[in-house]
Parts: structure tokens; sequence; C-alpha cells
């Protein structure tokens, strides 16, 4: 019926016909996304033998189908002309990025050449230390088989403060270790987070939580992201947390809203603590004979604090047998905090968050917390046997991340956060905060560190593994003399909680040969010539500097594992390329940071989709067969032939750290039929692979919440192999082992801290939270470095790999100093503006931009944009090179004027202090407009790596 | 850079992309100088002889189909420009396609009656006018294109059509004042029609600057965004860092300073020299000279006032970069 | 065809809440990912590894701030994350002006489509769209937009529930929703209905199908409470710790 108009208009301008149901793919695999260590579960698409399209995978544990900005342009990693394609050995000098290309069979021969020597000498002379590693258990046992203690991974500069304070408080911690009660809180604080390795779930939770009318607060210096979508948010000045916290504590106690019941039955809040100034035991717990803390009896008596039942007293004086007293945590807590200096006016100006402000949200916590109680109708029973009818909480929820951490005063702040939740009962209670699996743990925490004098051994491996946490003194990584034992001194007098190592002090410790000089600097997966450096110009100086009595490097041998052209690798000796997540065998292993949930452990595994085009290796692969070859006894057979001949696949499949214990929890046991526990099993990754790579086990419900007091849960974590006895888990508001520590500041006990360090320790190791100034802004004449300067992550990019990526690099390609408007306007700085700001250390030049929602006290910048030129195969005018810029130009290892002693770090847990730096912000005159600075001299690249197309034309191959 | 707020005075603009001011001035000239043939040669108020007919009727065509031609270079895919004679119920764009070429259809008769069968009357007459008439709707479309696009306050208004008309008008009729001078010595009715033209093209040309620069705009941040309850809206971050096609194509930067003078400039190159030189042509011997400058300048200044149109232009796409009003 | 059709009943397009979106950039990519094998492939990316980097994008994430902190940062004022895509619109001048009738609105659904077989790249239809959601493929030459994944949400090879466009599948926040807006009772308009969903530049009069909900107000509980109830006040110089002394508590 095609008439001749239609047919004229057909001619003309032929309708469309749209093939509304292409097919999609030819295969689709699932594996666990690593565009950043989320670990996302991901539904791989494949047609015509590339990647068609990434999505979520619903069923995942972890972001139940859904994927950020990163995970979506994971085409784009796989597809970048900055990976590398073959080993590398340096020919010009290091920083210059000069190579030979060499086969793998060198590239092996030459690291056991230089390892085996090593080793047979004194294996202290390496140190392994890795980035973004997601298989640290393997890395980690790895260096303790090769007999060093000189291993971490970044903890040290990312967020001990937080798993410490947590770990040492109540068994857990923010992080990725637990969570808000997304489900039933009915109000949410969320300190300092911008993005959060959580970031798809505390994503798809903030929105349920908004959607359920529920109220969500966010307290940071900055309004974006998470803190823009908040029902409220407090500006706060950087650093000043800990204060406001407890001021909001003081509120509590002045208005007496406080759990007493959960404390005493949950926490320490009731055991006695010395009070005998003077003595070596002065402020630790009154114990009986068998050790047991002791607790103030209704009458006035003492009893043991771990027998259920009695009544006992929060404040009051007990004698002891031995004539001393002793009072309750409780009171010196009261005590402290009720004391006017932490009254809402005395902090206010020091906050910038005025004192009414503060008064209201103390009152609207002791509200919702003590009005809107809730209560789940599940019944469960208590460690002492005790039956419960109803799971009751108060519903406030915390989170709180590297606004917190990366501070000097991070573990106290920490601390008083966990304080606050202590105080107002909300630890894994309904609509409070909860545990995610394997926590839980002991509090105060498990295995201490090895490395101690005589732990380390030529040719053999260490007693334990190199990191843990120190109960007192007597733990201390140091040597007679107090001198520290590890390279970044984790675990010396300088960090005697550097529970995660002190990668940043690594690179300056070893150039400065102190402790001692190493031979080899071996790195996996850490930019740290650039933007995980301190101090970026320098650290690229001490790793080019030469002896120059001998002509060599300081650092002599430097061995890098990356999978990009990253600046870092310009500055190894050894380069061994490795594959990307679509290309390998990974494991996201309970034993390490696993993807458990609230609701159960779980953990998952990447399986390799892709063949690699290139002539690359699996690190883990690698670093099995250096194992074999070097004959670290765990690597290899009797024989002494590899044990692990198919390399890390082997690995998870056959690897045991306990009998029955493995990387991998699910499917355990011949059959396959053991969860958590249970003998290898050859078809274990199968099974993985048939469940979407993950394994989950689902609590029953009456183990969901009170999990540190819940019989029937923790007598299934020991099932599980999570935990390694079933005795019930004390939250601890007065943490015992900082005063062990300060007592020996005090001149008690045989390990003492050296002179220099005696006031510091003394004055942190508060076994109660305490609120300082950060270092740096105590230290810098303020008035000429008025301003804070932090970053944040993009939620874009992932540190520096994202710059690769030719998508995500279209979104975030430069980075600009934004500034509050009132700020500007009092310094003459207009938007768009070239500024130059400088901190004590140095002055980098960037571009302004004004904004509404910063506190008025503060500068920040998206973190790790800045590139070097040369690097990551990118042409040298691009703007990561030209306008973008790095805040650690500015930014120090040690403290100004302290003559490098004193780390620019926690005191207690050598945290590198990132958010403290001070910088004053002035413009720049308009010769200079238009670049940023410093700009370093262009680096070369490998002759392998693939060339750099002018168009992109990704899937246009079909049309 | 992307969205960077823009410093006091500078503003985002349409790119004046080269091929369409050109394509826009020479067709609106080629085509205002064919319809004045049209009517006028028919009516018998210019010389018949071929030679000028010639003249007159090349000096057009070639600047019509370069200008058509100019705009096919800005075409994506100019092997398909065909198409775009297609949707001309709705499409000024189309509509001016199909005009521009149709009426070369009248126009052709017209010239070969003129030039080779020396016949200016009766069928070729009507041919002519009907070329005329066709020639000026064809510029009125040209003018409707952008007087339609709503999302450009500079353009979505009444005074772009007789804009266009008049700056067409007056191009033509500087070109035929100084063509028609070879077959006429002293003509006095086009330079003085001449000058009125160019005084009404100069009047209506400073009303709309008037108009677009004390009309509010309709759009603004807020309303592009639904935002502003809590007060002013302000871009925070752009999309992406570098500048996209929206930016390349409507995010073109001018300041307030340059565009002033180039106001100037087109004010006086554009009009005033051209008055002044058609004056000039009326009373002195020397009218030929006089009158081809009136043409070049007037032809420089058109470019700049064109160039003007888009650079003044404020699409309401900026409003999501930066741009708090356009 | 460039006239537009008779409106259909239905208007497929998305409602966007701007009080959850955190402007992750998820569906800007996930668009990007999807969309770069789909209907419209390829999305090209020029100078993809060098200075002057950009490329075709259907969806792109701005950001606003909204009114002005007060001294101490308090105040109503809100940062607001803004994507940007098609809207789909009724009264689509980027149809209209079309002169090839590549650019066209489906009767059937109302999606607004480019036939990129016979756009001729004059680029119009970029000037005619208020809301900058037509794309220009340089390198084809031809103009492309968001195809309201209309290979996605009719496509058999794809399970049911996941009909949906690539962008609301990813969106973490469910900040991005699909669905009628042509019937009043779908869950799409009952949450335009319900939110206050607004039009952009509805004085341009392009009645866009795509809604935005706006930024909520606080909510209830995020107004000020009323002061703690504080006990009985303790005479200046008492001891606050005297009130706990004789709380007997059960372990
Ligand atoms: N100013 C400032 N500096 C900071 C921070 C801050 O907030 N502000 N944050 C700090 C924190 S918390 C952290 S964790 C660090 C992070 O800093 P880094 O640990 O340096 O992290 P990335 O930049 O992601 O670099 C990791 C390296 O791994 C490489 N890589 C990527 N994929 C693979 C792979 O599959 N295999 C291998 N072998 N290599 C791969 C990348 O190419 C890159 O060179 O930055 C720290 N630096
Ligand atoms: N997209 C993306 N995701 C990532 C990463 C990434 O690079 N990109 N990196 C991953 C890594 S390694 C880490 S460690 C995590 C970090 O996750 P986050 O801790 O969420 O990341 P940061 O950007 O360090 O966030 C610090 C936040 O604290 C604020 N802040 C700074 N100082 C203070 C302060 O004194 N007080 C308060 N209250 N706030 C403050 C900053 O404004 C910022 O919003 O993110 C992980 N996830
Ligand atoms: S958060 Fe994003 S990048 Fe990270 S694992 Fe998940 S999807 Fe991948
Ligand atoms: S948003 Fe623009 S491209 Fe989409 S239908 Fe409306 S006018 Fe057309
Ligand atoms: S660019 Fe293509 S779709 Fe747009 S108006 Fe021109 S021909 Fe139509
Ligand atoms: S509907 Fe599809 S094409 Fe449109 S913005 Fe969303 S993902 Fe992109
Ligand atoms: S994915 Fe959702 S939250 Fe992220 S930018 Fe898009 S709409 Fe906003
Ligand atoms: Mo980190």
């Amino acid at each position: 019926m095609t008439g001749w108009g239609e047919r004229w208009r057909d001619y003309w301008s032929p309708q469309e016909v749209v093939d509304t149901s292409p097919r999609v793919s030819d295969e689709v695999k699932t594996t666990t996304c690593y565009m950043c260590a989320g670990r996302c579960g991901i539904k791989v698409h494949l047609k015509d033998g590339g990647i068609r399209y990434i999505e979520g995978n619903p069923a995942h544990p972890v972001n139940r189908g859904v994927i950020c900005g990163k995970g979506a342009a994971g085409i784009m990693h796989q597809y970048s002309p900055a990976k590398l394609r073959k080993p590398l050995m340096r020919v010009g000098e290091r920083g210059v990025g000069e190579f030979r290309e060499i086969e793998w069979d060198e590239a092996m021969a030459t690291a056991v050449e230089w390892l085996s020597r090593i080793r047979a000498d004194d294996p202290k002379k390496l140190a392994f230390f890795t980035g973004r590693d997601q298989s640290q258990s393997m890395t980690g046992f790895w260096a303790t088989q090769f007999g060093t203690p000189n291993f971490a991974a970044h903890g040290g500069f990312c967020s001990v403060n937080m798993a410490a304070a947590g770990m040492y408080t109540i068994g857990g911690s923010f992080w990725e270790f637990g969570e808000p009660d997304w489900e039933h809180a009915k109000l949410v604080l969320m300190f300092g987070v911008a993005e959060d390795h959580d970031s798809n779930p505390i994503k798809i939770s903030l929105s349920a939580l908004k959607r359920r009318g529920a109220k969500s607060i966010s307290i940071n210096p900055v309004r974006t992201g998470y803190s823009a979508i908040a029902d409220e948010w407090i500006g706060v000045r950087p650093g000043t947390d800990g204060l406001f916290v407890l001021s909001l504590i003081h509120e509590l106690l002045q208005a007496d809203k406080v759990d007493l019941d959960y404390l005493a039955r949950y926490t320490n809040a009731g055991w006695l603590v010395i009070q005998a100034p003077g003595t070596a035991e002065d402020g630790l717990f009154a114990r009986d004979d068998k050790g047991n803390p002791l607790v103030l009896g209704a009458t006035g008596g003492v009893a043991n604090a771990m027998e259920p039942g009695g009544e006992i007293r929060m404040v009051g004086e007990a004698a002891l047998a031995d004539g001393r007293k002793a009072v309750p945590v409780f009171q010196l807590i009261a005590q402290r905090y009720l004391d006017p200096q932490y009254a809402p006016e005395a902090v206010a100006a020091t906050c910038g968050i005025p004192a009414d402000t503060i008064r209201r949200l103390a009152a609207e916590i002791a509200r919702i917390a003590f009005e809107e109680e809730i209560e789940l109708p599940v019944p469960w029973t208590d460690w002492a046997g005790r039956r419960h009818e109803t799971m009751r909480g108060r519903p406030v929820g915390m989170h709180a991340m590297r606004g917190i951490s990366a501070h000097s005063n991070g573990f106290q702040t920490c601390r008083a956060l966990h304080l606050l939740q202590l105080l107002i009962g909300t630890i894994d209670v309904p609509g409070g905060w909860r545990y995610k699996a394997p926590h839980p743990k002991p509090c105060p925490p498990g295995p201490k560190p090895a490395g101690k004098p005589g732990q380390v051994e030529a040719g053999k491996p260490m007693a334990g593994p190199p990191l843990g946490y120190p109960m007192g003194p007597e733990d201390l990584i140091i040597d007679a003399d107090g001198q520290p034992l590890r390279i970044d001194k984790a675990f010396s007098w300088e960090a005697p909680i550097a529970a995660h190592g002190m990668m940043h002090m690594l690179i300056k410790n070893a150039w400065a040969g102190d402790p001692y000089k190493i031979d080899t600097l071996f790195m996996y997966m850490a930019n740290m010539a650039w933007n995980s450096a301190m101090n970026t110009a320098e650290t690229m100086r001490m790793l080019t500097d030469k002896d120059p009595a001998t002509g060599e490097y300081r650092i002599p041998r430097i061995i890098y594992s990356d999978a990009f052209y990253s600046e870092t690798v310009a500055y190894a000796d050894l380069i061994l390329p490795d594959t990307t997540y679509f290309e390998r065998w990974d494991c996201i292993s309970i034993l390490d940071r696993p993807i458990a949930n609230v609701n159960g452990p779980a953990d998952s595994i990447r399986q390799p989709i892709l063949a690699p085009d290139r002539d690359v290796r699996p690190f883990q692969d690698v670093l099995i067969d250096l194992g074999a070859r070097l004959g670290l006894p765990a690597f290899v057979n009797a024989e002494g032939a590899p044990r692990y001949p198919g390399g890390y696949k082997d690995y998870l499949t056959y690897h045991e750290r306990q009998p029955g214990i493995g990387p991998l929890a699910g499917w355990r046991g011949v059959d396959g039929a053991s969860h958590g526990k249970g003998a290898p099993n050859p078809d274990q990754l199968q099974r993985y692979i048939d469940n979407g790579c993950f394994w989950k086990y689902e609590l029953p419900e009456e183990q969901h919440y009170y999990k540190h007091a819940n019989r029937a849960y923790l007598d299934n974590a020991v099932a599980l192999g999570l935990i390694g006895n079933a005795d019930p888990i004390v939250l601890q508001l007065y943490v015992e082992p900082l005063q062990k520590f300060r007592l020996a500041a005090q001149g008690h006990g045989a390990v003492q801290p050296p002179e220099r360090l005696k006031a510091r320790i003394e004055t942190h190791f508060d076994p109660l939270p305490i609120w300082y100034p950060p270092f740096e802004g105590a230290r810098v004449d303020t008035v000429a470095f008025p301003l804070n300067a932090v970053t944040q992550r993009p939620m874009p990019m992932y540190h520096s790999w994202g710059s690769q990526n030719a998508w995500l690099r279209q979104i975030l390609g430069a980075n600009r100093l934004f500034m509050n408007r009132v700020t500007a306007a009092g310094l003459g700085l207009v938007d768009d503006d070239w500024v130059w700001v400088s901190s004590h250390a140095g002055r980098i030049r960037a571009q302004l931009k004004l904004m509404d929602g910063v506190n008025a006290h503060t500068v920040w910048t998206w973190n790790a944009i800045g590139k070097r030129a040369g690097a990551w195969n990118l042409a040298a005018d691009s703007p990561e090179f030209s306008r973008g810029f790095l805040l650690n130009h500015l930014i120090t290892e040690t403290l100004p004027g302290s003559g490098a002693a004193e780390g620019n770090a926690d005191p207690i847990t050598g945290q590198a202090a990132w958010y403290d730096l001070r910088v004053r912000v002035e413009k720049a005159p308009a010769a200079e407009a238009g670049e940023s600075a410093p700009h370093f001299s262009v680096l070369g690249h490998p002759a392998s790596l693939r060339a750099s197309p002018d168009i992109l034309r990704y899937g246009g191959a079909g049309r | 850079m992307a969205g960077s707020s823009p410093a006091k005075g500078i503003r985002a603009a349409m790119h004046p992309a080269l091929s369409i001011v050109f394509f826009t001035t020479a067709s609106g000239c080629g085509f205002a100088l064919l319809a004045l043939i049209g009517i006028a040669v028919p009516l018998g108020l210019l010389p018949q002889s071929a030679g000028f007919g010639f003249a007159a009727l090349a000096v057009a065509t070639v600047l019509a189909v370069a200008g058509l031609a100019s705009s096919m270079l800005h075409l994506g895919r100019p092997e398909r420009a065909w198409r775009a004679f297609s949707q001309w119920k709705t499409s000024w764009l189309s509509r001016e396609g199909v005009l521009s070429v149709l009426t070369f259809v009248p126009a052709a008769v017209f010239g070969l009656g003129w030039l080779v069968f020396g016949n200016t009357g009766g069928l070729v007459g009507l041919c002519g006018i009907l070329a005329a008439v066709m020639a000026a709707g064809t510029i009125y479309c040209t003018g409707m294109i952008y007087a339609s696009l709503k999302p450009i306050r500079q353009w979505n208004n009444g005074w772009v059509v007789p804009n266009y008309f008049a700056l067409g008008l007056m191009g033509g009729l500087l070109l035929l004042n100084l063509i028609v001078r070879f077959w006429m010595p002293w003509p006095i009715a086009i330079p003085v029609l001449v000058l009125i033209v160019i005084a009404a093209a100069w009047g209506l040309k400073e009303r709309y600057w008037r108009f677009i620069d004390i009309t509010a705009a309709p759009s603004n941040v807020a309303s592009a965004t639904g935002l502003g309850r809590r007060g002013k809206v302000r871009m925070l971050e752009p999309p992406n860092t570098e500048e996209n096609y929206l930016l390349k194509e409507m995010g073109f930067r001018i300041a307030r300073k340059h565009r002033l003078r180039l106001r100037l400039i087109a004010r006086l190159t554009g009009f005033l020299v051209p008055m002044l030189a058609t004056l000039a042509s009326l009373f002195t011997p020397v009218g030929l000279i006089a009158a081809a400058v009136a043409v070049l300048s007037a032809a420089l200044g058109l470019v700049i006032e064109r160039w003007l149109f888009f650079a003044e232009a404020k699409h309401t796409v900026m409003l999501y970069y930066g741009a708090e009003i356009v | 065809m460039t006239s537009l059709p008779i409106p259909g009943q239905k208007k497929l397009g998305l409602v966007i809440d701007l009080d959850v979106c955190v402007g992750c950039h998820a569906c800007a990519t996930a668009c990007k990912e999807w969309n770069s094998g789909g209907h419209s492939a390829p999305l090209p990316d020029f100078n993809p590894y060098g200075a002057d980097a950009y490329g075709v994008w259907f969806n792109r994430i701005h950001s606003f701030e909204e009114g002005t902190s007060g001294e101490d940062g308090g105040g109503d004022a809100r940062t607001v994350h803004f994507p940007r895509s098609c809207l789909h619109c009724e009264e689509p001048a980027c149809v209209t002006v079309c002169p090839t009738g590549a650019s066209y609105k489906r009767a059937e659904d109302g999606i607004v489509l480019v036939n990129a077989d016979i756009c001729i790249g004059c680029k119009l239809c970029s000037w005619a769209c208020p809301y900058g959601a037509r794309e220009f493929d340089e390198d084809e030459g031809v103009m492309k937009k968001c195809t309201l994944c209309i290979d996605r949400i009719y496509n058999d090879n794809i399970a049911e529930a996941e009909r949906l466009p690539a962008c609301v599948m990813v969106c973490p926040t469910s900040a991005r929703h699909f669905g009628d807006l042509g019937d009043p009772n779908s869950a799409v308009s009952e949450m335009v209905a319900a939110r206050g969903g607004k039009d952009l530049m509805p004085e341009l009069g392009y009645r866009p199908v795509n809604k935005y909900l706006p930024p909520r107000r606080q909510t209830t509980a995020a107004r000020p409470s009323p002061a703690p109830p504080v006990p009985p006040p303790l005479a200046a110089g008492d001891n606050k710790l005297l009130r706990w002394v004789d709380r007997l508590l059960s372990r």
C-alpha cells in the first residue's frame, strides 16, 4: 500500500530500521573488578574476542549489581597504551626512562641472583613493600618465608590510625571492617569520608537511608559527594574532629545521656583502674591473681569482671587488697570529659563549629539514641548464656575514614569516636554500627609482630608475620639499645603501634641508611616515586642519589612490578611487568581485606578472562616462582621442587596457613562441603566460578548483632575459623596497652623510650581519648601558613592509575585548588586565578576554583591527578602535566624544625599525616599563569609501549 | 579549558565558523543581487545590455553558489547534502536549500532569455521576477534558520530576518552600484537607494544590537537546572576538564572589550565608509572607484558583522558550563 | 521524518533524583561503554592520550552549588550533582530543524533518535537543542545522541529485569529511573508527582519528557530538635559524678 508519497519520502529520507534486539555478547564471565580496591563483582560480556561491556553482578554481596564510574571504564584499562609489554632492565640513569627489553629468563635470573645473595647474607637487607596489593596475606607470607621483617603494604600511609584505634578499642574498625546499620539507623554521622573503599555499598546505602527518611550528617571540611547529599553538612576545620567529638561526649555526660547498661555489660567501663601515681602499675587494670580484671561490686567490694551476673558500680572507689586505690574506667571518663575545657563554647572556635550547633547535634544524637530506640523481635543468647527475647538498639550509626585518620592526632580522634559510640551503646546493635566478618576480633588484638633480635636469621624464615599488634614495650621491634630494627622504623619508639608498617618512611630511611643500609628495594603496585610519596621531588632525588665514595646509588637495587608505565617504573632497575585484572587469578581472602559484610563472611576471586597479548606475567605467579627458585621452605616440596607449579592458582587451592585454613574459605574439604575450615579442595576455584566468583556465608539472624557477646556467633566464628576462641570480646573504652607504653615513658620497666621521645610518648599514649592540635600546625608559623590543605578522592579516578584511561581522563584531566569564596575575597583572589601555594617545605603553582561549600580555613584538591610528563604513555603536553598538580610536593615525611627526627605522623601508629598540611596562597604573577609547577624533565619510555591512536573508535568494528 | 567560570566580561558564544560566516554573507548578497536584477531588469530600471546582464548575473550566481558551496564545507557528510531537500515541511534549513536551488530554475530561464535571446520581458521577465521572489524567499529562510532557534536569544527574535534582508539588500545594491557603472556612467537613483538602504540596514543593526544588549534572557542557570530554591546557583565543576564538542561549538570565548571594538569596526567598515564612498560615487567623476571602495569596505564590514552575529550569540547550553544567564 | 509524530500515549524517559545523586559519573561511563558497542557505535574519542582529549558522550555529569552558606558554614546551601542527557522532548526542535529527516522522534514511544545513515552533519540540531544533548561525531561526520538505550530496553537477549538503560542499571544511588511518563500511574509518574519533578527550561517550550526531582528539603529528623533534657541542674560546684554513685548496674 506504499503510495507515491511514501516512496518519494523513503528515497530522500528513509525511515531508520532500529535493531532493538542485537545480540549483546558471545559469552559472559564473572569476576571481580579492580579499577579500585572496592572489589565489586562484575559480569564481563565478551564479543569477538574483546570486551563488549562490563556490568555489575546483581548477586554479588558488595555491589548488588551496580558499578561505579571507574568500574564501567574497565574496557579502557585493558585497552590502555600505557600497559607494560615486556620485562625491562634500566640502562640509563634512574629517573630518565631508558630501558633494555629483556626476556623473562633473564629477569628471573637477575632477581634470583640479587635476592639469594641477600637471603644468604642478611635477609633484612631486602625491603619488600607492596601498595594497592590485594594479596597481602600471600606477599606478607612470602616476606616471612624470605626472612625479612621489612615488609608492609600501604596501610601505614593510608588508614592505620583508623584500623589500630578500632582494633584496640572494639576489635573491629571503621574503614571496611564495619559499617553503620544502614537498614535500621535513623541518624548516620559520617566523619571525613569522600569515597572510601566501600564506595558502592556506601552509595547504595546512603540513598536508601535518605529515601526512608532517616537523616545523614556529614562532618567534612568540604561539601561534595556524600557530603553534598547529606541532610546536614558540618564544615569542620581539619584536624579538630577529636575535640568536636569530645565536646559531644561532654554534652551527653552533662545530660546523663549514656547507656550505662550497655557499658556495664559489654565494655570495660566498670573495670577498676589502679590509682597509684609514680608506680609501675599506675593506670593499669586492677586484676585478681589469675589476671582477671576487677569491678566494683554493689557493696563496695571488688569482683572478677569476667564473671557474669551481679551488680556493679560505675562510680566509686575501691580499696584493693594491697591497699592501693582503684576507680572504675567510667569514673575517669566522666571526670575527664565533664571538664569545661570540652564545653561547646570552649571548642567552637577551634573546630569552626558554632557552640549551638554542637549542642543541637548532641541533643539530636541523644534524642534518637534514647527516645527512638528500636527493638528487633529476634531472640538471642549472650556469652554468659542469658537469653534475650529481642535485639535492642539505639539507631545512631557512624562511619569515618581518612579525614579522621590522615592526621597526627588521628588515632586518638578515632578512639574518641569509638568512645562516643560506646557511651551511647551503639556498637553492633540494631541501628548502630556493625562489624563485618571476620570481625570482631579479640580486643586488644592478637598476633604480635615478628622481627625482634634473634628472629631474623640468614637463610631462614622469620618466626611469624612481620606485622601485628604490640601489647606493650616488650613487643617492639627494637634492639637492646632501643634502636629500630625495621627499615621503616615501625614498631620502634617512633611509632610503637605501627600495625601496618610505614611505607612512607621507606625510601627516606633506605636512602639515609638509617637505621641501616639495605641492598634491594622490592616494590609492587605502589607509585612511590610520585603520588604515594610525601615530598615527591625529594623522594625522586633520593632514589637517584649516589654515594660519592663508591659512585653507586645509595639505594643499590630496585625491583618493581607494575602493570603500567607509571612514574616509579622509571626509577627501578629491574621491572617485572604485571598482567591486568582481566588476565590473572586473584583472591580477596578473609586472611586479608575480605569482601565480607555485616551478615556474614564472604570472599572472592578473579579469574583470567583474557589471555595477555604481550609478554607479561601475573606478579603472584612470579613471586611464587621466585620463592621456589630461592628455596623458601613453604614454596618448595620435600624434594626441593616447586610446591605450587601452577603458580597462584595452585597456591589458592592448596596453600594452608593453618590446617584447614587457606586463602579461600568457600567449598573447602575434598568434597567441597565445608565452609570456613576444611581440607583443600582441588575443585574449589571452579566452584567459585560457578557461583559468580564469590562465596558468601549468611549468618543466622540470631547472630546478626551483639557479635562481641553473642554466644551463638562466637561459637560459629570459631567453627568458621574467623577467631581462635569463643571468649566474649570486651570493648575497651580504656586501652591498657597504651598505658603500658606511657608507664615506660615515665621511667618504668625494662624497655624505655629514648630520652628525646619520652615526653612525646607520655603525652600521646593516653589510655583515654585526648585531642591535641595536629603537629604541623603546631610547629609552623600559622600566620605565615594560615590555611589547611587537604585532598579528596575523586569518584571517577583511582589514585594515579586512572589517567591512562581514555575515558576517565576526559572527566578529570587536570585539577584545581578549591577555596572558599569569602576567603578568596579576603586574599584579593578571584575565580580561575593562578596561585602559588606554599608550605614550610616548598611551593607549587595551581589554578584556583572558588566555591561555597568548603571550610573557610581550608583549601583542597582532587588527589593524584597531576602527573609527571612522559609517564603513562601520555603526550607530553597533556593537561595532567601542564595544569595538574600534586599537594605531595608540599608535604614532608618529617616535621619541620625537628631536624628530620620526628615523623610527620601520628606518634602512636606512625600513620602519615597527609591532612595536617598548612599552606599560604598567593596570586601568581600574570606571566606565570596557565601552567602548574613544579615540572620535571620529561621521562623517556620503553620502546615496546603501544603507540597511542589519534582517534579511538572502540566498539566501532561492528558498524 | 572546559567550563571555567568566565572572567569578567568574557562570555561564551556560538563558534563563528568561517564557512558559515562566509556562506551567509556571500549567498545573502548574491541572492539579493539576483533579486534586484530579477525585478529591476524586467521593469526596465536597469541597463538591458547582455554585457551588464552577464556581469551582474555572474556575480550574483558566483556569490550565491560560492556561499552554498561553502556551507557544504561545514557539513560532516557533504556527499549526502542532497538529502537536505527532503524536510521542507518543517525545517528552515531544508526550505532554504530547496528554495535556493529552485531559484536557479527561473533565474536560468531569465538569464538565458536575457543573455542569449536578449529578451527581458514577457515570460523571461516573469521568470526574473519569480527568481527575485524566490531569492528573497531564500534570504528569508536563511534568516529563519537562525531566528527559529529558541536556545539562542540573540537569534530567536524579530530583528534577525529584517537584518538579513537589509544587509543582503545593502550588499546587493552596493554590488549593483559598482557593476552598473560599466554600462551606466553616472547613475543617480541607485547610489541614492544604496544610501537609503545602508542607513536602514545600519539602523536595523543598531536596533538589533540594542535589543540583544537590553532584553532580559528568558533562561538562566536556575531554570536550566531547576534549582534555585536555596539561593544563587553557580557551577562548581564541569563534566570534563577539556573542551568537548558543545564547548567548541557553543563556548566560543570573546571578551566584551573585543566585542565592542569589533562592533565599532563593523559600523565603520560596514556602514560609514560605504555610505561616504557611495555618497562620493554620487558626485565625483571617480564614481567607479568610490563604488568599489564601498563594496570592499562593506564586504569586510559584513563579514565582521556576521562573525559577531555568531560571537555574540549565547546558547543556553552554556548555562551548564558556568554561564549564569544567556 | 522531522515532522513530529502525533503524540502517542507512551512517553519513555528518565527521572533523575538530584537529592541522592553523588556525582560518581557511573552513569556517564556506563553509557559510554554500552553505546560504544550499541546502536550508535562507535562513540569516538579524539586525542585520547594527549592534550585536548574529548569524545562523544551521551551523558555528562555537572555539579552546581545552590545557595550561599552563612559565616559558619551553616544555612541551607547545597552542592548538587547534575547528570545531563537527552530529555526526549515532546516538542523537540532538534527534530523539526533537521533538513534530512535524520533526526526523528519515534511515534511508538517518543524516543528521539538520529539516523546516522542519512545525517549530513549540518549540526543544526545541536544548535536547536537547548540542553546540549546532541553530540557530534567528527570522525563519521554525523550527529549522535542518547538513544534511551533502545537496544537494551526492548532487547530479547537481555533478561527482562535488566531491560533498562545502562545508566539506570548502573547508578549506585538509584538516582535514575526509567519508565513511561505518559502513563500517570507509572512508578516514574508517581514519583514525579510526589516529589515535584521539574522540567528544565520550561520557558522554551520543548516539554521535556525527562524530569528532575529537586533536592529535598531537610527531612523531619533534620530539623533542630529541642535541647537535651538535662537532668535537674546540680548546684554550681557540685560533683556531677555523684548522680551515678548510687546507680547499680547488672553485668
Ligand atoms: N596528597 C596525598 N597523597 C596521598 C594520599 C592522599 O590522600 N593525599 N593518599 C595516600 C593513600 S591512602 C594511598 S593508599 C596512596 C596510594 O598510592 P599508590 O599506592 O601509589 O597507588 P596508585 O597511584 O594507585 O599506584 C599504584 C600503582 O599500581 C599500578 N598498578 C595498577 N594495576 C596494577 C596491577 O594489576 N599490577 C601491578 N603490578 N601494578 C598495578 C599502577 O600503575 C600504579 O603505578 O596514596 C597516598 N598518597
Ligand atoms: N574513587 C576512588 N575511590 C577510592 C580511592 C581513589 O583513589 N578513588 N582510594 C581508595 C583508598 S586507597 C582509600 S585510603 C580510600 C579513602 O577513602 P576516603 O577517606 O573517603 O578518602 P579521602 O579522599 O582521603 O577522604 C578524606 C575526606 O576527609 C575530609 N577531611 C580531610 N580532613 C578532615 C578532617 O580533619 N576532618 C574531617 N571530618 N574530614 C576531613 C576530606 O575533605 C575528604 O572528604 O578511598 C579508596 N577509594
Ligand atoms: S568501586 Fe568501582 S572501581 Fe572499585 S571495585 Fe567497585 S566498580 Fe570497581
Ligand atoms: S533534549 Fe535536545 S536532543 Fe533531546 S529531544 Fe530535547 S531538544 Fe532534542
Ligand atoms: S546534523 Fe544530522 S541530525 Fe542534526 S540536523 Fe543535521 S542532518 Fe539532522
Ligand atoms: S539512556 Fe542509554 S544512551 Fe541515554 S544516557 Fe542513559 S545510558 Fe546513555
Ligand atoms: S550514576 Fe547515579 S549517582 Fe552517579 S552520577 Fe549518575 S545519577 Fe549520579
Ligand atoms: Mo589508601
